[in-house]
């Protein structure tokens, strides 16, 4: 007799295809959000899987603030080009010298907020009818309340409080014209699940994400890289540091770890024994108690 | 974790069932934190938060109410997901609120666990709620469901209270069909048979909440007898190295499918056999629920999204009439002689709404057969028609082919759950 029991890794990949095919069923015009960050390349590698052999049926759209690490956008384009994919940059610099938004002033300026213009205007511009992305609903206590498939209106506003219900695997991608949908494959995982995939499948990653060598200073207890675009006050001091990133976001609310990690294999005894979450490096997340459910609301994914 | 030990581990999901005061957060946040799966600025943020509302203890609760209004009333209005992991296995817990739009959060979080944690308090005994809660778990097919008397530190963690409560709740599941039920004797808030084995209670000789999570046998949860692939996409690669490559994308929902074997398509009727299973990683030589793999046929027939590849000798009910038991998920209750919109695996159809044969009152079980308006959070059995054949089991059966959802046409909202009967 067979032990017909897929492990757990596999049932969420199973799951996640499953999502992302019938993304490519459901919509006319869908499109895959891609940072460069590991969330962002899982759903790619996954999305691959869904339609093997034929080609991914649906482009990527990276919202580039303008302050990208450069090891990220490198590997973007060595990704998208590997993939055989088409690229749509939706630039957050654009939308700040078209007047569409206002840049952040002051030492913690980051252009997260304003993300969200530049991913609206994408989604608009190129009349795309679903948005998938990789965001995660262990991530954050507003996104654990997200559905699979989120439904947004004619604004690209997320009504928590009036969620369409989601029952067993049966996604109602149905709306009306001119609303779009924003749609999270691997909802279901972990910051654990998505570093064991990444080792089980043998994913590539931006250098980033290891250990390595960084001129750095402290912020408000977080290590900040010292890059170009942010400016330092004068008791910051810059020094040489081991660290790596958790996640990646842009240089001005991206914090990196203290970390020896050069391996996948130490990536995940790291993360099994950190005490803090993802997160916690994220200013973006900490500047109220609601400030993700706030950017969703108005549009962030 | 270290080495590839995760390689095997298994996923469960369950449910969470409870009223405002019977100590389902306290229950969660125990479990949390005994397998230490929060983090320190999770704890750190939620216990800010406890002493600025003036709180003696640091309320677990706001761990699950993520949405700005439901800490300003104190109230879970959503089902949250919550996650954490042991070496054996990895949880996904679907924590349903016990207030306002209770049946449908607890329906939604139901569809797709394997397990109901249904807790007791044991100075109250079986209550109205239940008998609701446990109606409901038999309702959605959840295979397993752990009963937890919960409380125990204040009934001076008595064996006659606990044996008592066990055998009035075996009276009445008996009657609702529900393949494995459990009893665990616990204190949420000490922790007593949680996570850690209880030193209070020497009498009860079985395992913890924890211990049974990580060991319930989940692997027959999945049909793996009726073979049902629903056609989820077709893909062409129209590539030269794949020149006339033609693959029937989707996710098995019952059996267990092999190359060679006889199959149909449906509804052509249309024979062939199994040519290849393909995955990225390279074909395989079988495939099972919940899979989601590529078949290719060794014949070229018409095969589109909707239609079914089934066994010759094993076929579901193909038919446009079907009886349902319904959960109305709407403030807009069901019409008679409504049109919707409605969606069963891979399939879209509209339906007409026939009859309501009965609404369930689902405190006392009894069927009204004079009350016939399905408002929300009702639960009655109807029958619908449908504009084109569905391919359907019974949801006992196989709960991927007897499930449908159905939509307000007007709103697209989901406004119905459905169960096949």
């Amino acid at each position: 007799m067979n032990n017909y029991n897929l492990n757990h890794l596999k049932e969420l990949e199973s799951e996640a295809i499953y999502i992302v095919r019938e993304v490519a069923a459901q919509f006319e015009n869908p499109v895959l959000l891609f940072s460069g960050g590991k969330d962002s390349i899982v759903c790619a590698h996954i999305a691959k899987k869904a339609f093997y052999p034929a080609k991914v049926p649906f482009p990527l759209m990276h919202v580039d603030t303008g302050h990208n690490f450069p090891e990220t956008i490198e590997f973007r384009d060595k990704f998208v080009e590997e993939m055989g994919v088409n690229l749509i940059v939706a630039s957050v610099q654009d939308a700040i010298d078209q007047g569409l938004a206002v840049e952040e002033k002051g030492f913690n300026a980051s252009r997260n907020g304003i993300q969200t213009v530049a991913l609206l205007k994408g989604i608009e511009d190129n009349k795309f009818d679903a948005a998938m992305g990789g965001a995660r609903r262990d991530e954050e206590k507003a996104r654990a309340k997200e559905r699979f498939f989120s439904h947004r209106d004619e604004f690209g506003q997320w009504d928590p409080k009036n969620q369409r219900a989601e029952l067993w695997n049966i996604f109602n991608g149905m709306k009306h014209f001119g609303e779009n949908f924003r749609v999270f494959p691997i909802s279901n995982w972990t910051e654990m699940d998505v570093w064991q995939y990444i080792l089980a499948e043998g994913i590539e990653l931006p250098s980033l994400y290891f250990s390595h060598q960084r001129d750095c200073f402290i912020r408000d207890g977080v290590v900040m890289f010292a890059s170009d675009v942010m400016e330092r006050k004068p008791e910051e001091g810059v020094e040489k540091m081991t660290v790596r990133f958790r996640t990646i976001g842009d240089m001005t609310c991206t914090g990196a770890v203290y970390s020896e990690a050069d391996d996948l294999e130490k990536i995940i005894e790291e993360v099994a024994a950190t005490r803090t979450t993802e997160r916690g490096t994220r200013s973006d997340d900490k500047r109220s108690e609601a400030a993700m459910e706030d950017r969703k609301k108005q549009g962030y994914f | 974790m270290s080495g590839k030990s995760y390689l095997d581990m298994e996923l469960l999901r369950f449910s969470t069932a409870g009223s405002v005061d019977d100590g389902k957060s306290t229950l969660i946040g125990r479990m949390l934190y005994d397998s230490k799966s929060i983090f320190q600025d999770q704890y750190d943020a939620i216990e800010a938060s406890s002493k600025k509302k003036g709180e003696a203890n640091v309320n677990l609760a706001l761990l699950t109410d993520g949405l700005r209004s439901e800490r300003e009333q104190g109230i879970t209005i959503d089902v949250a997901y919550r996650y954490f992991a042991t070496p054996k296995r990895k949880f996904i817990i679907a924590d349903t609120p016990g207030h306002i739009q209770y049946t449908r959060n607890m329906v939604t979080g139901a569809s797709t666990s394997n397990l109901s944690i249904i807790l007791i308090d044991a100075r109250k005994g079986i209550i109205e709620q239940t008998y609701r809660h446990t109606f409901i778990a038999s309702l959605l097919g959840i295979p397993h469901v752990v009963f937890c008397i919960n409380k125990m530190d204040l009934v001076d963690y008595s064996e006659e209270v606990f044996e008592k409560i066990k055998k009035d709740t075996e009276a009445f599941v008996s009657k609702l069909g529900i393949k494995d039920i459990k009893f665990i004797p616990i204190s949420a808030l000490n922790g007593d048979n949680v996570v850690n084995k209880s030193e209070n209670m020497d009498w009860y000789q079985g395992g913890t909440l924890l211990y049974l999570l990580e060991n319930i046998h989940i692997g027959s949860d999945q049909n793996h007898v009726d073979c049902r692939f629903p056609v989820q996409y077709v893909i062409r690669p129209q590539s030269d190295e794949f020149h006339d490559y033609r693959g029937y994308a989707g996710r098995i929902a019952g059996g267990v499918f092999k190359p060679g074997d006889k199959v149909v398509a449906l509804p052509s009727g249309f024979s062939s056999t199994i040519k290849s299973i393909d995955t990225m990683d390279g074909p395989i030589e079988e495939a099972f629920a919940p899979m989601s793999v590529t078949l290719t046929l060794e014949d070229e027939i018409d095969i589109s999204r909707g239609d079914m590849i089934v066994r010759e000798n094993n076929q579901p009910n193909i038919t446009q009439d079907v009886d349902i038991m319904v959960c109305w998920l709407n403030e807009k209750p069901l019409q008679v002689r409504g049109k919707y919109a409605i969606k069963h695996t891979s399939n879209d159809v509209r339906c007409i709404v026939k009859e309501v044969k009965y609404k369930v009152d689902i405190n006392t079980l009894h069927r009204l057969e004079d009350d016939q308006e399905i408002k929300m959070n009702d639960i009655g059995r109807i029958s619908i028609r449908t504009t084109k054949a569905l391919f359907t089991d019974e949801y006992k059966r196989n709960r991927n082919t007897g499930s449908l959802i159905i939509i307000d046409e007007a709103t697209n909202e989901t406004v119905g759950a459905g169960m096949i009967l």
